[in-house]
């Protein structure tokens, strides 16, 4: 099976590739992920995405991660600052999914940050993020995080939106961020307000392609 | 209808909720920039606080006329010219810009907005 860690190549392609829905998919339904430089991923994938108005995104906390060491020894939890961080994430796709990911957003503020008790090890986070408003500079997310029935955090991030005065370079390089969507299952599980699944902008189809060359 | 006073309150609450300040710092007076800390970024969430206290929408040139003070025709070295202040009383006609007047520069705008504006603008969109 192919490693989700492995660089895509042509090699990937070589007659076993097939085109669906405008983009490319493997057979085995396993996408190669190019990996670059250390991973900042704090969610593992989206279990629901509408979009505009809701995402909600899983986290798996395991004892194999790093974070978890050297936070505070002995008592391995998952840290609070990389929860923020993976709800900064689901907010922010979501919000960037709107404008077909060509917007750049950043976490601006953490305007509330309650926890009700530690993630640990074995533990299942349920990322919920609502935009609960949107301007032309920026928008609003409200965040919960459960543990099955257990509330562990609420939170309200702010998002800004930059303008051309922060410089025009894209913050991600079109194909590695599809990529990395895909294996999040973003374009599995999301749909439009009225229901329908959502598509892959075709900027990002068309940087795949020129990336592998096709 | 909400009273003055429920507005205030409401209004309160979103300046202590998202500037970190306490209620007795949020006076009438109070100036958002120099008296309560808020920055660029607070003016987005202290924007969306009210909207979903009130049920509003609020158009940002509504509350920053940025387009009057970047307007050459309106501004010369530095200060708000007089046509540029009528256009600021027409497009805030809730703001209390005599101060302002005196010395209209532009750099003290940002200062200017003070937590009774805030309040006379939200009554006006209710």
């Amino acid at each position: 099976m192919q490693r989700a860690s492995s660089a895509l190549t042509r090699e990937h392609l070589n007659g076993s590739a097939c085109r669906r829905n405008g983009g490319l998919r493997f057979p085995n339904g396993i996408w190669p992920l190019k990996v670059f430089g250390m991973r900042w991923f704090w969610i593992d994938r989206f279990e629901k995405f509408v979009s505009g108005v809701e995402a909600v995104s899983i986290k798996n906390v395991t004892l194999s991660e790093e974070p978890l060491d050297d936070y505070l020894p002995g008592i391995p939890h998952y840290p609070h600052s990389l929860i923020i961080e993976g709800m900064a994430q689901t907010g922010g796709l979501l919000l960037s999914e709107i404008e077909q990911f060509q917007q750049r957003v950043v976490l601006a503020k953490v305007t509330k940050a309650e926890f009700f008790s530690i993630a640990e090890p074995g533990d299942q986070l349920r990322l919920t993020a609502k935009l609960i408003g949107r301007q032309p500079e920026g928008a609003f997310i409200e965040g919960t995080v459960d543990v099955g029935p257990k509330r562990l955090a609420e939170l309200e991030l702010t998002f800004a939106i930059l303008d051309e005065s922060f410089g025009k370079e894209p913050f991600f390089v079109p194909c590695d961020l599809l990529r990395i969507l895909r294996a999040m299952k973003m374009f599995e599980v999301g749909v439009t307000q009225t229901g329908e699944p959502i598509q892959i902008p075709p900027h990002m189809l068309a940087a795949e392609l020129a990336d592998l060359n096709l | 209808m909400a009273t003055s006073d429920e507005i205030f309150q409401k209004v309160q609450a979103a300046l202590v909720d998202a500037l970190g300040v306490e209620d007795d710092e949020v006076t009438p007076e109070a100036t958002m920039v120099g008296d309560l800390g808020a920055e660029s970024i607070d003016f987005l969430d202290i924007v969306f606080k009210l909207e979903k206290a009130f049920g509003i929408s609020i158009p940002r040139e509504e509350l920053f006329p940025d387009d009057i003070l970047t307007n050459a025709s309106y501004v010369k070295d530095g200060k708000v010219t007089s046509e540029g202040i009528n256009e600021l009383k027409k497009r805030l006609p809730w703001a209390n810009l005599s101060n302002f007047e005196q010395n209209p520069r532009v750099q003290d705008f940002g200062n200017l907005l003070t937590v009774d504006d805030l309040c006379r603008y939200v009554a006006g969109k209710l």
